[in-house]
């Protein structure tokens, strides 16, 4: 009933019903697939939700893989770059993966839910991958993305609606940490996490429960000004949080065609990530190298002069052509022209002052400003209330 | 503390000639062989009392004569007990074909087949000399080739270009197509293009209509390029050839240990440490050297699990099945197959009477059953080397096209009857030959997979088509002998150029393993 629809090729989620119905203005796009919304009603009220009160996208469409078997544990080291030791029972971990030659195939998030119990969100389509990578591991990998509806829940009220809803302690949750609640008799899992760089959650349940899910969460949510929002707000939350979008800041490894056009985990600034110490996992002989031998690229956060968000621009180095935009917007909470950039080093160290060649158009009429911009070295957009445990009441 | 500078899995013929070069070099080799006898597939066996057989291996007409002479085989113990063979292509009629390097006899050529035979031959000598040039150095990688490799690459074009526009051109055609097209363009007598085309698919699973049929032919003609205008017969069996390698080795000061199973090759951070035995014991080494085939190697012996994902995809994707099975009879007396001149039973006999019986041989094995009919490559060698058999008794080894590796229900099911049914189609032949056998083993691909640690059974550890040949052998990532596991190379034949009884592998690793450490 969920899986298909009439008028289109695209799978719709469980949600669909009501997300169809608070879809005013009709704005849909594809995601991996799905179709989903790209705005309900207006893009700065959906995003000034996320801000200022509660708002709820559905990401059932994300990729979702559920490893288990005596081996889940070395199978995911080996996968990601990552020590997934250090991944306690009940604890969500940002990560990244990379093929042999240590290039970013994919980024996501690993949920560790018991022993021996992992679920892996992706960007990308994972399962040949992951299926070669099992080769050797006593590891059963099941396809899960459309077997778990989930909704993120996002915003500094949207613990305050949550517990409204009847998830009594959720206040005490830490960042990265999951919890599980009975609901119509199922389980809801609950994890602190997002893609808005606020204080947020997503929620995960079967699909049977989805549409009762939504209707509860809309009702609990109502005096916290509960809001949907599509993937045009997000894109300008997650940008504003500093947070790489696969697909866009960077192309994953096994969709590039062009030599040369993937990059590392260093290239994007995500050393943190890489744990060379882990003997063995997909990419690490080449990470080694690259780490002897220096990278190509380096990725950057800008801020850019004016409001003019630096959409696919050159960064110049003077006369020279030394980067170009992956990501930019305007945001709005922290009030700056920010742009993701990926440069040729040596270039873009912190202060480094750059030129954003930026091009737009009104009525027709193309204008070219040359935007000073500087490299700024954190996401303009952090507050307490995203990591503070207990949750702070809004 | 190590006490060896290079631990080589495997004492079979590419790791004791790499095991010679390198101890020549001055490196400290241990040979690690699980068998009790040095070979590998160069080993002769006892299989029935006083009937001894080259057990793998029957026939030898690849092997490098550079390497014969550099290792001093025939001072190590390396005799002929016949050389430059004929091959007959047996009719059941008594009406054989006979092939020897340029010479053709049979009462049922053509014309055209006489004609055409000796310019077909010499083009394809042309062609498999290129080839040879091509396996005497290390192939260039994929991508990121140096000055060497790509030296290497203009050379090869070199000597394609300097075969002249005709002979180019020819060869651009043909090296992708088949045996089957390629002999009804030139000849007419069935006998002649079955024997030939059944050159292009052995140890294959292919069947002469294969794409690819036309390079294997060209890779069997570089035995010719080589010297052997037949296959030659090692007296003692090709066991001798091993104890010959061996002596060798020795004599460079290689240490050879007999018996002795290697269980695993250790790593640690990606980089290889040792090997661990069967019975538990390690070898520390900086340099493992696996002669064993490459699936056998990554998958078996350093695991899947130790390795990187797109290693571990290339190496499963290594298309290794084989087709091949040996049947070694013991025979009470000389066999007397219809209208052969006794002084012909020491020659190579085949039965293959026509590029279909191939093909419908080999379509059998598509569907993991055995040939009904199969193609053979027969030696009898007691008849050039009495010292295989009992006096006036024979043994008869035959190279049987197609058996399948895993026939439903497994082989137990399938030995006896597929046993007798190729002594029907000896009977053919040689009628009266099943009352001669003293004592038969068949040796299924399963068999010589488990006998000599090759992956599928397969002789070359790996099939011999354009996909996993030169930059492409055996995955890219792991030419040139290096692999993705710092300080592990491979010699084997799963490693350029291949190759059955045939060394280079081995010669050409040892050359790389000592250029390589010496620049790190």
């Amino acid at each position: 009933m969920n899986s298909t629809s009439d008028d289109t090729m695209l799978l719709t989620t469980p949600f669909h019903s009501r997300v169809s119905r608070a879809c005013e203005l009709n704005a849909w796009g594809s995601w991996k697939g799905y179709t989903t919304p790209k705005a309900y009603t207006d893009v700065e009220l959906e995003y000034f939700a996320i801000r200022s009160t509660t708002g709820v996208f559905d990401l059932t469409p994300m990729n979702k893989y559920r490893i288990t078997g005596p081996d889940a544990g070395p199978f995911l080291n080996r996968l990601v770059t990552r020590n997934v030791d250090k991944l306690g029972i009940g604890r969500v971990g940002y990560t990244v993966w990379c093929d042999d030659a240590g290039q970013v195939m994919d980024d996501g998030t690993i949920f560790h839910l018991g022993e021996n119990d992992y679920r892996l969100c992706a960007y990308a389509r994972a399962t040949d991958w992951l299926f070669w990578s099992a080769l050797g591991f006593d590891v059963n990998i099941e396809d899960e993305t459309a077997a778990v509806a989930a909704l993120a829940v996002q915003g500094p009220t949207s613990c305050a609606a949550l517990t409204a809803m009847g998830l009594e302690g959720l206040a005490d949750l830490k960042p990265f940490g999951l919890a599980e609640y009975d609901f119509e008799g199922e389980t809801l899992m609950v994890s602190r996490t997002g893609f808005t760089g606020d204080l947020g959650y997503e929620l995960w349940i079967t699909p049977r429960l989805a549409e009762t899910l939504w209707d509860r969460l809309f009702e609990a949510g109502a005096p916290y000004l509960i809001k949907p929002f599509g993937s045009d707000a997000l894109e300008i939350a997650r940008i504003e949080a500093g947070f790489l979008q696969a697909g866009v800041d960077f192309v994953p490894a096994e969709e590039a065609v062009r030599n040369g056009r993937t990059r590392s985990p260093f290239e994007l600034g995500l050393d943190w990530l890489v744990d060379l110490d882990k003997p063995l996992f997909n990419g690490r002989q080449a990470l080694l190298r690259e780490r002897e031998q220096g990278s190509r690229y380096r990725f950057v956060l800008l801020d850019v002069d004016g409001n003019k968000p630096a959409h696919n621009s050159f960064i110049m180095k003077g006369r020279r052509k030394v980067g170009t935009v992956t990501s930019a917007a305007w945001c709005p909470t922290a009030k700056s022209n920010v742009a993701f950039a990926q440069v040729e080093l040596p270039h873009g160290a912190v202060g480094e002052e750059l030129v954003a060649e930026i091009y737009y158009q009104r009525e027709l009429h193309w204008t070219r400003v040359l935007a000073p911009c500087r490299v700024i070295e954190a996401p303009v957009f952090n507050p307490p209330r995203r990591r503070a445990t207990p949750a702070l009441p809004f | 503390m190590t006490d060896h500078d290079v631990v080589l899995v495997g004492g079979g013929h590419n790791g004791l000639i790499c095991a010679t070069y390198l101890a020549r070099a001055g490196r400290r080799v241990t040979v690690l062989e699980a068998g009790e006898s040095p070979g590998g597939c160069a080993a002769t066996r006892e299989f029935a009392p006083g009937f001894s057989v080259s057990s793998c291996a029957q026939w030898l007409n690849q092997l490098n004569p550079e390497i014969i002479r550099e290792l001093s085989l025939e001072k190590h113990g390396l005799q002929w007990a016949a050389r430059n063979l004929a091959s007959v292509s047996l009719d059941a009629g008594g009406r054989h074909l006979v092939l020897q390097g340029e010479q053709l006899e049979g009462e049922r050529l053509t014309a055209r087949d006489r004609e055409s035979y000796p310019s077909f031959r010499r083009r394809m000598l042309r062609y498999a000399k290129l080839l040879a040039t091509a396996c005497g150095t290390r192939p260039p990688k994929l991508v990121e080739s140096n000055l060497a490799d790509r030296l290497n690459l203009v050379k090869l074009g070199l000597g394609l270009k300097m075969l002249g526009r005709e002979d180019m051109g020819e060869l651009m055609r043909i090296i992708l197509i088949n045996m089957y097209d390629l002999m009804e363009e030139h000849f007419d007598s069935e006998q002649l293009k079955a024997l030939l085309s059944l050159h292009g698919v052995l140890g294959s699973h292919m069947g002469p209509r294969s794409p690819n049929t036309v390079f294997g032919y060209l890779y069997h003609c570089m035995g010719e390029h080589h010297g052997y205008l037949g296959p030659a017969q090692v007296q003692g069996g090709m066991g001798a050839l091993g104890n010959a390698l061996a002596a060798s080795a020795r004599d460079a000061g290689v240490e050879i240990r007999l018996g002795t199973r290697v269980a695993g090759i250790d790593t640690r951070a990606g980089r290889v440490v040792g090997v661990t035995l069967s019975g538990g014991e390690q070898l520390r080494a900086p340099l493992v050297v696996s002669s064993a085939d490459p699936v056998t190697t990554f998958e078996g012996l350093v695991g899947y699990r130790n390795l990187e994902t797109g290693t571990v995809r290339r190496v499963s994707q290594i298309r290794y099945k084989s087709g091949c099975a040996k049947l070694h009879l013991a025979l009470s007396g000389a066999p007397q197959f219809t209208g052969l001149d006794p002084s012909r039973l020491g020659q190579r006999l085949v039965i293959a009477p026509e590029m279909d019986y191939i093909e419908r041989a080999f379509n059998a094995v598509k569907y993991q059953e055995c040939s009904a009919e199969p193609a053979m490559d027969i030696s009898i060698p007691s008849v050039n080397d009495p010292t295989m058999a009992p006096p006036g008794q024979h043994v008869l080894s035959a190279i049987v096209q197609f058996a399948p590796y895993a026939p439903a229900g497994g082989w137990e099911q399938h030995r006896a009857s597929f046993t007798s049914s190729l002594l029907d189609c000896l009977e053919h032949y040689a009628p009266g030959i099943s009352a001669q056998v003293v004592g038969a083993e068949l040796l299924t691909p399963a068999d010589l997979e488990a006998r000599h640690g090759m992956k599928g059974g397969h002789w070359h550890h790996g099939e011999l088509s354009l996909d996993q040949v030169m930059m492409m052998r055996p995955f890219p990532g792991a030419t040139q002998y290096g692999t993705p596991v710092a300080g592990l190379y491979l010699c084997g034949a799963g490693s350029h150029p291949g190759g059955g009884v045939m060394g280079q592998a081995g010669h050409n690793a040892a050359r790389e393993i000592i250029r390589r450490e010496a620049a790190a």
